[in-house]
């Protein structure tokens, strides 16, 4: 029998799919609300920084890279699973102009050289 | 077959959340609808089973002897795939019903499954990817990068053990994975979600049991 993968996967996901997303760019600086928790108590832990990477969207598997630059050549990467209920809220705070869907290239890059053009946020 | 079951195909893996948040992976497997062809019991067969008709397809399309099955019930399709399913416990043979259908629904409440597939083939592989043997050097002159090494010893035993793990066809294989967790039962998509990997490609054809 013939099947169609990408149509039946669809219909498992449907549910589970989050329709309250803020459209994610590659560049965007954001901010991501997340459950954490810890033993019997839960908080909410914010994590700002720069989209890098973004995969499967619109699929449960779906996730996106965010990287947060410290003064003094540091930096932390996240990879949030885009869907899950633990990732409360996205806040998309800037858009830079990018002309790559993958930022592995600011990997490299620190102080001044993390400047990008700053583009307007039509969503 | 052990136990009741019913006929699938594999569609592939994804991942839903569960209340708590985790991600659960599992396996799409498009199950059913399948038609009861014959129930087999002690009395007359020695043993209580049923036999179970998947995939449909066109009676034209198969040979005389293939749609004599089906035709003797009085069945305007055929299917591709048969199996049977030893049911152990004759009451369970009841709620079947030759000539009927049923779907997943019937994985309704089931915590725990079987499933049977095969495994990709892999071909005629050699003995690092069949067998996990390591491999030898790759440089300095070096002959025997993947090769198997040393099959045995001298004039004493003269011979090969039997057994020996050696280059070969490789996948293809029947592979049981048991107590599979039901994770969710979509009977109107005709599908069932398991937790973890089943053996085989998508598209191929699985067993479920309990």
């Amino acid at each position: 029998m013939r099947i169609n993968k990408g149509e039946l996967l669809k219909k498992v996901q449907e549910t589970y799919l989050k329709k309250d997303l803020p459209k994610l760019r590659p560049g965007d600086i954001v901010r991501v609300h997340q459950k954490i928790k810890e033993g019997d108590k839960e908080r909410e832990q914010i994590f700002e920084g720069m989209v890098i990477g973004i995969r499967k969207w619109n699929t449960t598997d779906a996730s996106f890279i965010v990287r947060k630059t410290y003064p003094g050549e540091m930096a932390v990467e996240k990879v949030f699973p885009l869907h899950s209920p633990l990732v409360l809220k996205i806040e998309v705070l800037k858009r830079h102009k990018v002309r790559r869907a993958k930022l592995y290239y600011m990997r490299e890059r620190y102080g001044k050289k993390l400047r990008l053009k700053e583009i307007e946020i039509k969503d | 077959m052990k136990g009741k079951g019913i006929i699938g195909i594999k569609v592939g893996m994804t991942r839903i959340f569960g209340d708590d948040g985790t991600a659960i992976p599992v396996t799409v497997v498009l199950a059913g609808p399948c038609v009861v062809l014959e129930k087999k019991t002690e009395d007359k067969h020695g043993y209580n089973a049923i036999k179970v008709g998947f995939d449909e397809v066109p009676l034209e399309k198969l040979n005389k002897p293939e749609r004599g099955i089906f035709e003797k019930l009085g069945l305007d399709k055929g299917y591709r795939k048969i199996v049977e399913f030893r049911v152990n416990d004759p009451k369970d043979l009841e709620q079947f019903e030759v000539g009927k259908a049923y779907d997943v629904s019937l994985l309704d409440g089931v915590e725990k499954v079987n499933v049977i597939g095969y495994t990709k083939g892999r071909g005629f592989s050699g003995a690092i990817k069949r067998h996990g043997f390591r491999r030898g050097p790759v440089s300095h002159g070096s002959k025997n990068i993947r090769d198997v090494g040393s099959i045995g010893m001298s004039t004493f035993p003269a011979k090969v053990i039997k057994g020996k793990r050696m280059p070969g066809r490789y996948g293809n294989e029947r592979v049981t994975v048991r107590n599979l967790e039901v994770v969710k039962v979509m009977p109107e998509d005709n599908l069932v979600l398991l937790k973890g990997s089943v053996p085989g490609a998508n598209g191929n054809y699985i067993y479920i049991t309990f």
